[in-house]
């Protein structure tokens, strides 16, 4: 499968649309599951992982399914075939390079659904929403779940439900994310009170790229920890009502903004637009600061030429493997930080022409 | 020998298969042993955790550490890596995992989603076995009728409608 035709798509979680949109980027349900007779993939030899995603690579490209799943060998992609799927969300670092040995990850067209193959279990499936849609999510991991259960015989506890390699994941093995923007918590610091109030209910607040990654462009993920006790609709029941919270408290915080400091955000959100055009090198982490400047500028209607889907595309596209992808060829960071910066300037001035 | 469901005497002993190496045995009265064939599905939920009781010599090192007969996996290793090896480490170090599990979870006991079809599929599996075994004493007994009428329910089972 060519991974380049996925280029200009913007994959489900960057489409911008969706309940809560103008905070709630993307909702997100895993799913741990593992084959009843195989050890877990920490403890299965080279014979027993090719086995496995014999298995489950059948199972999820005949499951009776409204979308097709379409099946990706990780061991034979290049590096930066792996880090654009990690990119899109659509598998883990940890499947793209930490692993070795067969694994695979299959996944639709519109990139709302996936499955990885011998990750740290067997199977970890994943429906992505844009917008506020944990319920939808569900509703649709549940039925993929059914479906590949019609072929594989998962493990199942009476007492401890579904099991796992780690024992963080066994029950439901579900793993609820909702990926918010919060700019202007973060620009008045209230989100550090925030989130210590966050985990002493037992929620997990992650940067962009999960696990130990640090929130870069404002992006923050938040998940629930425990998955034995509690049944699914509880636990994403409780993940949206802190989420509910959340967005009041970032709603409240941008009309304070506004009202006692419009000019100097008006100023912020020219600048930011004025260095993503014009600078010559510029890096990843600069730019998602600057990108999430704009988005707020245009959430708080100070900017009215930029269509978000615009900012989701420039986000997504300055990552290090997209760029090197649009480029067509590879680029140590120098060189990256330079070739950011052009297309940044290119794609800005083509969109101030076409608006005006 | 009493009856497993009842004070009566067992006068049944059946061994069901449930997939994948998994044997139950049942020994029931006559009673109890008709209520539970006519209904297999009963018996199931039971026997989903009932794997089979293991030696315990075979699960003890030199060093007095418990290991899996499945994957070998020593509880030692999994303080070290925190991955477990097997499905059959819950069991095999339940006492060990008691503690961990509510430390992490704050429960022990699953409260979600169920496999939906697991069930039926154990079920029709153990059903299978049981009319193949009337089928071959049906054979011997040569009741040729008894028997064409096994074969038909086990290619029901083979075939079943989509949806069932
Ligand atoms: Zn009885
Ligand atoms: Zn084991």
């Amino acid at each position: 499968m060519n991974l380049d035709r996925l280029l200009p798509n913007l994959g489900e979680w960057l489409r911008g649309i969706g309940p809560e949109s103008d905070i709630v980027v993307s909702s997100r349900v895993r799913l741990a599951r593992n084959l009843a007779d195989m050890p877990f993939g920490n403890r299965a030899n080279a014979e027993q992982k090719t086995e496995t995603e014999t298995r489950v690579r059948n199972a999820v490209t005949t499951a009776n399914l409204p979308y097709a799943l379409e099946f990706v060998d990780v061991a034979k992609l290049t590096p930066i075939d792996r880090q654009f799927l990690v990119e899109r969300q659509l598998m883990s670092r940890e499947l793209a390079s930490v692993l070795d040995g067969p694994r695979g990850v299959a996944f639709n067209e519109t990139e709302s659904v996936s499955v990885m193959v011998n990750e740290e279990d067997h199977l970890r499936l994943q429906v992505m929403r844009s917008g506020l849609a944990l319920d939808e999510a569900w509703t649709e991991i549940d039925r993929l779940d059914d479906a590949l259960e019609a072929n594989l015989a998962f493990a199942f506890h009476d007492q401890f439900g579904y099991l796992t390699a780690c024992p963080t994941n066994v029950g439901t093995g579900m793993r609820a994310s909702v990926m918010l923007h919060l700019p202007a918590l973060s620009l008045t610091k209230e989100i550090e009170k925030l989130f210590r109030s966050l985990q002493k209910i037992n929620l997990v607040v992650r940067g962009l790229y999960g696990e130990g990654s640090r929130a870069s462009g404002d992006l923050y993920q938040i998940s629930n920890q425990v998955t034995l006790g509690k049944s699914e609709s509880r636990v994403l029941q409780e993940i949206r009502e802190v989420i509910a919270q959340i967005i009041q408290y970032e709603r409240r915080a941008r009309q304070l903004l506004l009202k006692e400091r419009r000019q100097a955000e008006q100023d912020r959100v020219a600048r930011a637009i004025g260095t993503l055009g014009s600078a010559t090198m510029i890096t990843s982490e600069e730019t998602m600061e600057l990108l999430s400047t704009v988005r707020l500028g245009i959430q708080l209607h100070l900017l009215d030429d930029l269509p978000p889907t615009t900012v989701n595309q420039l986000f997504i596209h300055t990552q290090a493997a997209h760029l090197q992808k649009l480029m067509g060829t590879p680029l140590d960071g120098e060189e990256r930080n330079a070739a950011r910066a052009k297309y940044l300037r290119n794609r800005l001035r083509e969109l101030g022409s076409h608006q005006r | 020998m009493k009856c497993q469901r009842c004070p009566k005497p067992a006068t049944f002993h059946i061994t069901e298969v449930f997939g994948h190496a998994k044997y139950r045995d049942f020994h029931l009265c006559e009673e109890c042993a008709q209520r539970h064939l006519a209904n297999p599905d009963a018996s199931l939920k039971a026997a989903q955790t009932a794997t089979p009781p293991l030696p315990d010599a075979d699960l003890t090192d030199e060093f007095g550490g418990k290991h899996c007969p499945a994957c070998g996996l020593k509880f030692v290793e999994f303080r070290n890596s925190g991955r477990l090896g097997c499905p059959r480490d819950y069991d095999v170090f339940k006492d060990e995992l008691l503690p961990l599990l509510d430390n992490i979870h704050g429960d022990t006991k699953h409260a979600g989603k169920q496999p939906r079809l697991q069930p039926l599929r154990q079920a029709n599996a153990a059903e299978r076995e049981r009319l193949r075994g009337e089928l071959e004493s049906a054979i011997r007994k040569e009741a040729y009728e008894e028997a064409a009428r096994l074969r038909d329910r086990l290619r029901q089972l083979d075939d079943p409608a989509p949806g069932a």
